[in-house]
């Protein structure tokens, strides 16, 4: 079983971060930002190509992790692989010692760097974890037996904020269904808004952990605002980035925002996932701050 | 010229589910020409659906259904046996039921599959239009086609990027899937997205080979 299983299985508050691996084969600083903060958080989540841009992968990020004494969670996306890839790499996955699986749809590949390319999506991400359970259970999609069955961890994602929620929340319904025991949120600022969620989703009995993303400028929170869907930066957060210019450079503004919303948050959810975006050094802080 | 294939008895029954009273719409085009829709399939279906144990409220054949002026005139004087309908069952393509979904606020089931559009979109030729896929899932999404409205073709319910109604990939093109969802709201039919939707079989795209014989193949070579 895996720690992160573990402890949310076992109902203990988790902590998890993110790393977005390198464009280029430079990853042992990402790989040594993680070890230093390694004894604050359970797993890394490692990103699948995220925003559509080409990078070093997730699968072997992981496998480094674990060389290196750290658990990982697999990020694995349906924009580039279709169904006899997608189930081989979770076969891959398990030999090379990863069992902690998030399944995304992810970002259609007009949003990255390569807009030319041919989206897969071939399956969705529902039916993604569809075929990692009936892989656990010893049958491939098409209902072959495997030599061999591999044992997962599944999660999957899920956007507080949406509007309209109900979709969302019928697709995270459907996710559970189709076995995800864990979800991680996108970034979260409107703690009122999450609490609303979680209210709504509370009969799931499923793990939530929210998302924290530090705000590192007034220019990303105003971006993020435009172009990342179920993302809303309040507007008192963007004045209060904005007064003291900086305290908000140093970061410290950040820090301090994703310290009060932790604490707002922490006591309806299961655990905080942490996108520090090349920040690593602040999260012993926020860490500190929020008493984690 | 489109190409459909009758979906099986069975299929349709179960998408029927306990809706008792149907009204049936059959296609005299294309469809007619492929045996999916003409007068002898429709006098077919409402056989099936009656030894079924269904109540067939009203037929109508109209000659292109992906012509939605034609399909909304000829309607206007079926209102009547419409409303007593729980659903209808349209025996025509992808772009036919979709023509017809946008005129009536009734559940509407699709009767064939899709398979190929052998170079022709239909009178209808919209941004809704329908790719062939083969397996059509309009039944399921209320009308409003999951394949050509989703820009990634999603079959189990919208993705995280939409935002304000509009797709990821475009601010000026609607999410397919908020539609699909506004529509099943209207329709009263939301619990059809609490279905965990089956993979796409994408074999079923390619036409058979007696569809390949047909005369398009033929004319076209
Ligand atoms: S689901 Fe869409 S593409 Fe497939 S047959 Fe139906 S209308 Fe055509
Ligand atoms: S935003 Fe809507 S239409 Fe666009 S890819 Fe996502 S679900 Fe499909």
């Amino acid at each position: 079983m895996t720690k992160l299983k573990e402890a949310l299985m076992a109902g203990r508050f988790v902590v998890t971060s993110e790393i977005g691996p390198p464009k280029g084969v430079n990853i042992d600083e990402y790989i040594d930002h993680a070890q230093a903060i390694k004894e604050r958080v359970t797993a890394f989540n490692v990103t699948d190509l995220q925003s559509a841009v080409m990078r070093f992968g997730s699968l072997a990020t992981c496998r480094l992790l674990i060389e290196r004494g750290m658990e990982p969670v697999l990020q694995m996306t349906c924009r580039d692989r279709n169904r006899l890839a997608l189930q081989s790499d979770l076969l891959s996955a398990y030999g090379l010692g990863i069992e902690n699986i998030l399944c995304l749809t992810g970002d259609h590949q007009k949003l990255g760097d390569h807009q030319g390319a041919k989206g897969v999506f071939d399956l969705d991400s529902v039916q993604l974890l569809v075929a990692a359970k009936k892989l656990q259970e010893g049958k491939d999609l098409a209902g072959n037996e495997l030599e061999g069955a591999p044992e997962f961890f599944l999660g999957a994602v899920v956007t507080p904020e949406a509007e309209p929620l109900e979709p969302h929340i019928i697709k995270m319904e459907k996710k559970i269904a189709a076995g995800a025991q864990f979800f991680q949120t996108q970034a979260v600022y409107d703690a009122q808004k999450f609490k609303e969620f979680i209210k709504q989703t509370s009969r799931f009995n499923v793990a939530i952990m929210g998302g924290i993303v530090i705000l590192k400028s007034v220019g990303m929170a105003r971006f993020m605002n435009a172009n990342v869907a179920g993302v809303n930066v309040p507007e008192e957060l963007i004045e209060e980035l904005k007064k003291d210019k900086e305290k908000t450079k140093s970061g410290q503004t950040g820090v301090e925002i994703a310290i009060r919303t932790i604490n707002e948050i922490k006591d309806y959810c299961q655990g905080i996932h942490l996108m520090p975006l090349g920040w690593e050094d602040k999260l012993p802080a926020i860490l500190d701050g929020a008493g984690l | 010229m489109i190409f459909t294939e009758n979906k099986s008895i069975a299929e349709i029954l179960e998408t029927l589910g306990a809706e008792k009273n149907i009204f049936l719409l059959a296609c005299n085009g294309c469809a007619e020409v492929c045996e999916t829709g003409g007068e002898s399939a429709l006098l077919g279906m409402k056989a099936e659906l009656e030894k079924a144990g269904k109540n067939v409220t009203g037929t109508a054949l109209v000659d292109f259904l992906c012509n939605k002026v034609l399909v909304a005139t000829r309607l206007a004087r079926e209102m009547d046996k419409l409303k007593q309908a729980d659903s209808m069952l349209v025996m025509t393509c992808g772009v036919g039921v979709q023509a017809v979904s946008r005129i009536v606020d009734i559940v509407v089931h699709p009767a064939a599959n899709t398979v190929s559009l052998g170079g022709l979109q239909g009178l209808w030729p919209s941004d809704e239009r329908c790719q062939a896929c083969g397996d059509c899932a309009l039944d399921y999404t209320g009308g409003i086609c999951p394949v050509t409205s989703c820009a990634k073709e999603l079959l189990n319910g919208p993705c995280g990027g939409a935002e304000d109604g509009k797709c990821e990939v475009d601010p000026e093109r609607d999410c397919g899937w908020l539609k699909i969802y506004e529509r099943l709201e209207k329709i009263g039919r939301l619990e059809n997205l609490k279905k965990v939707y089956k993979p796409r079989d994408h074999s079923k795209m390619l036409p058979s080979q007696d569809l390949r014989k047909t005369s398009f193949y033929d004319l076209e070579q």
